[in-house]
C-alpha cells in the first residue's frame, strides 16, 4: 500500500466535500503553472540563465520577487522556466503508470483466476517496494535523463494502479448490469469496451490526478537527490538541492522552488478529490 | 471449499494463515529475485570501478582474479543461485568498498533508521489524532474546512522542503537543534517531524472519515442517552472503534515512511539505511544495494503480513465473513 491508496480513499463520507474555494483556488493554480509549461518566456520578468554577478543572492524584492541566486540570476524565472521540465515529467509518469496500471488491472480483473493470480504476485512485488527506491533502481539501471526520470516513476507507481484499477474492474463485475449483459450473450470484447470501461473511467481519471501528484512528489525529490536532468536544465527539485548551500544565508533559494512542487501537488490532489465527489467514487 | 461451512472459525482462520504465509514467502522470494535483476542492470563494470577508473592501468591478471574473487566470472543462473542460497542465510556477500560483510553495514545503519522511522510514526499518529478529534469536534465552518484540507497538505509537501525549511528555522534561526548529525533525542526531532506529515495525514484522513461514518451508529446513541459529553463519546467510544482501519492503513505506509527515510537522511546527514543505499548506487557497491533493498522489501513484507493476521484477531469478523483481499 502506498500512499496514492491512501489517497484515493475518500475524505468525505456522506456530506462532507473538498471545499469549493479550494477547488477554485487549485483550478487556477494548475492553470497557471499550464501557462508556465506553454510561454514561459512571456510570464519570466528575466532569462533565466542571465548572470549577474553584482545582483547575486539578494533577498526577495521589487526588481526580483523570488530573490536572486549566487550568480545573480532571477529565481522567479528560473521556476517559471523549471516548469516545463517538472510538470511535463510528472505528466508522463502518470500516464505510463496509468496506462500500464490500466492494462494490468484489466487484465487481471476480467480474466481472473491463474492470469490474476499471477498478475498480483508480481504487483505484489512491486508494492512491496517503497516507491522512491523503486524508481531509484529503475533510474541507476535506464541513466538519468528527463525522459528516463518520467519512465522510471512511472513504472514505480506502475503496480498501485493496476492494484487499485483492478479492484474497480471487480466491483462492476459484480453489478447487476454487468450480469444481465453477459446472460443476454455479449462477447467478452464486448463486455470488457461497452460495459466494464466506461464504468471504469470515473474512478481512473480521479486517480490519474492524485497519481501525478505524487509522481510529481517522487520525482522531484529523485532530482533533489541528484538522480534527475542533469545541469544546465534545471527542474524545482534540482534548483531546490542548489539552494542546499546557501541554506543559513540564502533561505529563498530553496524554499520557493520547493513551494513550486508543493503548491502543484496540493491543487492535484483537491481536484482529484473533487473529480471523486462528483463521480461519486464509492 | 472445504471453510465454506460455517462455525469452524479456527479451522477457517488456519486456511487463511497457512494462504497468506505461502503468498508471502513467494513475494519475498520476487523481492530477492527483483534484487539481484535491478543491480546486475545497472550498467558499468564493478571491477573497473573497485580498481580504479580514469584510464589507469591495470593488471589484467589481477582483474580476473578480483573478478573470480567476487563470483563475477561465473553464469548469471549460477551467481543468482548463489545469491539465493546465501541471501537465505542472511549472508549477502562483502561491500566492495570496505570489504565488510553487507549484513553488518545493515545492522549498523538499521537501528538509527528504525528510531527515526518510529520517533516519526509516533508523532504522525499524535497529530493525525488531533486533527481528526478537532475536526469532529469543532462547531466552526472555517475551522472545519481547515482541519479539512490539512491532511492532504500534509500528504502534499515535499519531505526535502520541509527539511529545508525546518531547518532554516530551527538550526540557522533560532539555533535550537543542530543543523546536521546532531545525536540523541535533539537531532531526532527535525528528521521525525520531516518523516511524520505523511503519516499525520493519513492517520487524520482515516480517523476523521471513520469518525463521521461512527457518528450514527448505534452505540454512539446510547452513550449520548446516558449522558455522555460529546468529548467523551468522540474519545472514548467512537476513537475506540475506528482507531482498527486508521492502525492497519498507517502500517501499511511505513513503506512510503521508508522513502522517505532516503531523502530526510541525506539531507539532515544522519546514518541510516536511506543514506547507506544512496552511497553504495552512487560506488556501484552491488552487494550493499542489493542487501539493502532485499532487507527494506521483506521489512514491509512481514510488516503487512503481520497487520494482516493481527486484524484477524483484532477484527473476528473478517474471518466469519471469510473474505480474504
Amino acid at each position: 500500500m502506498t500512499l496514492l491508496a491512501v489517497l484515493q480513499r475518500r475524505v468525505g463520507g456522506p456530506g462532507r466535500r473538498m471545499p469549493p474555494v479550494t477547488v477554485i483556488a487549485a483550478t487556477l493554480i494548475l492553470l497557471a503553472g499550464l501557462a508556465c509549461v506553454v510561454v514561459p518566456g512571456h510570464l519570466a520578468p528575466h532569462p533565466p540563465d542571465a548572470v549577474a554577478p553584482e545582483a547575486a543572492l539578494l533577498p526577495p524584492g521589487w526588481g526580483h520577487p523570488l530573490g536572486t541566486d549566487e550568480l545573480g540570476r532571477d529565481l522567479l524565472s528560473r521556476v517559471i522556466h523549471g516548469s516545463r521540465l517538472s510538470l511535463l515529467v510528472g505528466a508522463a509518469a502518470t500516464l505510463l503508470a496509468l496506462l500500464g496500471g490500466a492494462a494490468i488491472g484489466l487484465v487481471a480483473g476480467l480474466f481472473g483466476g491463474l492470469v490474476d493470480a499471477v498478475l498480483m504476485r508480481v504487483v505484489d512485488v512491486m508494492l512491496a517496494f517503497p516507491a522512491l527506491l523503486l524508481a531509484l533502481g529503475a533510474i541507476s539501471v535506464l541513466g538519468s535523463s528527463p525522459t528516463r526520470l518520467a519512465i522510471a516513476v512511472g513504472v514505480s507507481n506502475v503496480a498501485t494502479f493496476a492494484r487499485l484499477i483492478r479492484g474497480d474492474v471487480l466491483r462492476v463485475r459484480g453489478l447487476a448490469y454487468v450480469t444481465a449483459a453477459t446472460v443476454s450473450g455479449v462477447r467478452p470484447a464486448g463486455l470488457l469496451l461497452r460495459y466494464v470501461v466506461p464504468n471504469v473511467c470515473g474512478p481512473a481519471l480521479a486517480l490519474a490526478v492524485l497519481g501525478f501528484g505524487v509522481a510529481m512528489l517522487e520525482s522531484s525529490s529523485l532530482s533533489f537527490l541528484g538522480f534527475g536532468p542533469q545541469p544546465p536544465v534545471a527542474d524545482w527539485g534540482m534548483l531546490a538541492a542548489a539552494g542546499r548551500d546557501n541554506l543559513a544565508d540564502a533561505w529563498w533559494l530553496s524554499t520557493f522552488p520547493g513551494v513550486a512542487v508543493a503548491v502543484t501537488v496540493l491543487a492535484a490532489t483537491i481536484i482529484g478529490k473533487a473529480v471523486q465527489d462528483r463521480r461519486g467514487v464509492q | 471449499m472445504s471453510w465454506a461451512r460455517s462455525g469452524d472459525r479456527s479451522g477457517i482462520r488456519s486456511t487463511m494463515v497457512r494462504r497468506r504465509l505461502l503468498s508471502a514467502v513467494t513475494v519475498l522470494i520476487g523481492v530477492v529475485t527483483v534484487a539481484f535483476a535491478v543491480v546486475h542492470l545497472i550498467p558499468g563494470d564493478p571491477v573497473q570501478t573497485m580498481l580504479g577508473t580514469g584510464g589507469a592501468f591495470v593488471d589484467p591478471a589481477q582483474e580476473a582474479a578480483l573478478r573470480h574473487e567476487l563470483r563475477l566470472d561465473r553464469s548469471l543462473p549460477d551467481q543468482y543461485f548463489a545469491f539465493l542460497a546465501s541471501a537465505a542465510r542472511g549472508d549477502f556477500g562483502t561491500s566492495f568498498q570496505t570489504g565488510e560483510p553487507v549484513t553488518r553495514l545493515i545492522a549498523e545503519a538499521a537501528p538509527a533508521s528504525l528510531s527515526l522511522a518510529g520517533a516519526a510514526l509516533l508523532l504522525g499518529a499524535l497529530i493525525g489524532t488531533a486533527i481528526a478529534v478537532l475536526s469532529r469536534l469543532t462547531d466552526s465552518r472555517v475551522l472545519g474546512s481547515v482541519l479539512a484540507v490539512l491532511p492532504v497538505l500534509a500528504m502534499s509537501l515535499p519531505a526535502y522542503w520541509v527539511a529545508a525549511v525546518l531547518l532554516q528555522f530551527f538550526s540557522f534561526r533560532l539555533g535550537l537543534v543542530p543543523a546536521l548529525g546532531g545525536t540523541g533525542i535533539r537531532g531526532l526531532i527535525l528528521p521525525a517531524l520531516t518523516m511524520s506529515l505523511p503519516t499525520a495525514g493519513v492517520v487524520a484522513q482515516v480517523l476523521a472519515s471513520g469518525l463521521r461514518a461512527a457518528e450514527h451508529e448505534s452505540y454512539v446513541l446510547m452513550a449520548r442517552a446516558k449522558g455522555a459529553t460529546r468529548a467523551r463519546v468522540v474519545w472514548r467510544h467512537m476513537l475506540r472503534n475506528t482507531a482498527l482501519p486508521a492502525i492497519t492503513l498507517t502500517g501499511t505506509t511505513v513503506g512510503s515512511l521508508l522513502g522517505a527515510a532516503v531523502v530526510t537522511e541525506t539531507i539532515f546527514g544522519r546514518p541510516g539505511l536511506g543514506r547507506l543505499i544512496i552511497t553504495s548506487l552512487n560506488a556501484h557497491d552491488y552487494p550493499v544495494i542489493q542487501g539493502v533493498a532485499a532487507v527494506l522489501g521483506a521489512t514491509m513484507i512481514l510488516i503487512s503480513l503481520l497487520v494482516d493476521l493481527l486484524f484477524t484477531y483484532l477484527d473476528p469478523r473478517v474471518v466469519s465473513t471469510a473474505v480474504w483481499r
